[in-house]
């Protein structure tokens, strides 16, 4: 008994002292007294002196969290708990976010940085007006692969990926949509299909795929690819960039049947404490220098103008990233499908990954 | 063991002229496991929409979810074989040791390492350039694809239950009384005998113990699947947190859930104890 006391006690002291510790030390960086934002956004999606440089400017704390689906993101803002200011979704996952009334409408006159955007990505059908929504960044979905792995295999058509050379040797993106959505693409659906036949078509046909499938995993495929562990990943555009900016062998192709064009951007949640922290934030994203250095740095397309123009040349007139206006064309946008679709999606990924031929 | 039995007798007794201090313990059990539980199951009878409904439960027996169910039955089944065959003999000669409970230190101090941390050094570790196929190399062989394979799973999950499964069957092992044994050899009983016989049958609860906290998790592994397995693996864990996390179909989640505690409870009637001695168990 005396032990337990003795122990108890010491805990209580300990937690006490690291409590005062942690206090001064929060003290010390939140120096400017300009409140706290929360700011919520994909894994590995900004600069991070970024932050520490907006944290500086304006004397307000950021407190950043990471997310690594739409879903998941808007599960925690819809159940509150945290309350977040700023949160980086996608444009379907925007159309469902103001279907729900989870959006906080953005006062444009705050967010005087909005004249640097290409209009291209202004006022788009799933935010007309520009109302809820402020352009972060824009990429598609495709292949990055690493020839020096390979034996001369490109990867024109999504049919590529079936080679039966590339055994055990493609990564799958853990995300329902753009597996289930690819399979489409490689009949030549739409991506947005709801058609229960031609799903159930794609489905089968991706279990065809399994004895190329090395595994299904997230953030971990740019490690994998850099460390040449796998030769080929269907994979976001950004994180292609990624693995190209370490790893100079990789190569990054959008297959000619068409595949997903996709927009994230800024948002205010409904539930934010501080909306007008988030009001600044997002105006000072939109920086041309601050955006130029963030796009530098994540490796996705930036839709700020302005910043295009302080940044390579090389690297801003590289087609497989900056893809023109006309080949944008073969590309779609994901639709909300709703919740029923999004369960089939998933369902049917569950399915895949349960059946897939080993 | 009469003390034991005694023991208890007396807490029970005292308990019952001070229902006061049960008071926290229902507070805790009421609020922190029945309601949970009955929510769970509150909302496994709502479809997505939010529908009264029982698809949820027609739709769990569809082939998906029941071949689901079987798989993680049968990984979870090898990774508590494989830990007993390894953490019986490692309990056993613990408690022969000198130093006992050092060595047991030992082998529980990993246990206190994060979960994710462990799972991402192995991936370093079977990478295809990591140092197990560096070994490979070193004597010879082809490097092999050992990350993403049932294997790995396998191996990795055994890794991380073992020290849970060691602990109960060692302080079992280690509360016989050795005249016991000395008895059995007396007596002339070979030391398989002695085995089978006297220190197995002794020790039955600690292995028992061992099962449930081995099994029970290893039905609803997540981390492991996706990082280790690649997704290959699927599990009843898995299943929840996609039906709840991306999906966002509440009352699937939640009917996987309650078919995953009827399991629990399952496994627990089956290696449940019942003369209700508490030798061996973690208290």
């Amino acid at each position: 008994m005396k032990d337990l006391i003795r122990a108890s006690l010491a805990i209580i002291v300990i937690s006490g002292v690291l409590m005062y510790a942690v206090s001064l030390l929060e003290d010390t960086s939140s120096a400017g007294g300009g409140g706290t934002i929360n700011v919520y956004n994909w894994g590995e999606y900004i600069d991070p002196e970024l932050v520490s440089q907006f944290e500086e400017e304006t004397g307000i704390t950021v407190i950043y969290e990471t997310f690594d689906s739409n879903e998941a993101m808007m599960t925690k803002i819809e159940q509150g708990g945290t309350t977040y200011d700023v949160a980086m979704p996608s444009e379907y996952a925007i159309e469902k976010m103001k279907e729900s009334d989870l959006l906080h409408p953005i006062d444009l006159n705050k967010v005087t940085n909005l004249e640097n955007i290409d209009p291209y990505f202004l006022n788009l059908p799933f935010d007309p007006g520009n109302e809820y929504s402020i352009p972060y960044f824009w990429g598609t979905v495709g292949i990055a692969f690493n020839p020096s792995l390979l034996e001369g295999q490109t990867f024109e058509t999504w049919d590529d990926l079936w080679d039966p050379t590339l055994e055990q040797e493609v990564i799958l993106v853990d995300s329902a949509r753009e597996v289930i959505g690819m399979g489409l693409n490689s009949l030549g659906y739409s991506l947005n299909s709801t058609d229960m036949g031609e799903l159930r078509e794609a489905t089968d046909k991706l279990k065809t795929l399994g004895p190329n499938v090395k595994a299904i995993i997230g953030d971990e495929i740019v490690e994998m690819m850099r460390r040449e562990e796998a030769a080929v990943a269907l994979t976001w555009s950004g994180q292609a960039a990624d693995m190209m900016w370490i790893n100079e062998n990789i190569d990054y192709s959008v297959p000619e049947e068409g595949s997903n064009l996709w927009f994230d951007n800024m948002i205010i949640p409904k539930t934010a404490d501080n909306v007008d922290g988030a009001h600044e934030f997002i105006n000072f994203m939109l920086d041309a220098e601050v955006a130029a250095q963030n796009a530098d740095y994540v490796g996705y397309s930036t839709p700020n103008q302005a910043a295009l123009e302080l940044m390579d040349p090389e690297v801003t007139g590289d087609e497989r990233f900056y893809p023109t206006e006309e080949m944008r064309e073969r590309l779609e946008v994901y639709e909300n499908l709703g919740l029923e679709m999004l369960g089939v999606y998933n369902e049917l990924f569950l399915e895949f990954k349960m059946d897939m031929e080993k | 063991m009469p003390d034991l039995k005694l023991m208890e007798q007396q807490a029970m007794k005292s308990n019952r002229t001070n229902p006061f201090y049960l008071i926290p313990y229902y507070l805790w059990i009421v609020l922190f496991v029945i309601a949970p539980i009955a929510l769970v199951l509150y909302f496994s009878f709502f479809d997505i929409a939010g529908n009264l409904t029982l698809d949820n439960y027609r739709n769990f027996f569809s082939s998906v979810y029941l071949r689901l169910t079987l798989s993680s039955f049968w990984y979870a089944f090898l990774i508590t074989l494989i830990s007993l065959l390894v953490a019986y003999p490692t309990a056993y000669w613990l408690t022969k040791t000198k130093h006992k409970h050092l060595w047991l230190l030992m082998i529980i101090i990993p246990s206190w390492i994060n979960l994710l941390l462990k799972a991402y050094a192995f991936i370093g570790i079977f990478g295809l350039y990591g140092p197990a196929n560096n070994l490979l190399a070193a004597i010879g062989s082809e490097r092999l694809q050992i990350l993403f394979t049932d294997f790995s799973f396998i191996f990795v999950s055994v890794y991380i239950f073992i020290p849970f499964m060691v602990l109960p069957i060692f302080n079992s092992l280690d509360r016989i009384n050795p005249a016991l044994i000395d008895a059995s050899r007396d007596l002339g009983a070979s030391s398989w005998t002695t085995f089978t016989r006297v220190i197995f049958p002794l020790a039955i609860n600690g292995v028992k113990a061992g099962i449930q906290v081995v099994f029970i998790p290893a039905l609803s592994l997540f981390v492991i699947t996706r990082l280790i397995a690649g997704n290959k693996v699927i599990t009843l864990g898995t299943a929840i947190e996609q039906q709840f996390l991306v999906t966002q179909n509440w009352g699937m989640g939640s009917t996987i859930a309650v078919f995953l505690i009827l399991f629990m409870i399952i496994v627990m009637m089956v290696t449940g104890e019942k003369g209700g001695t508490i030798n061996g168990k973690i208290k």
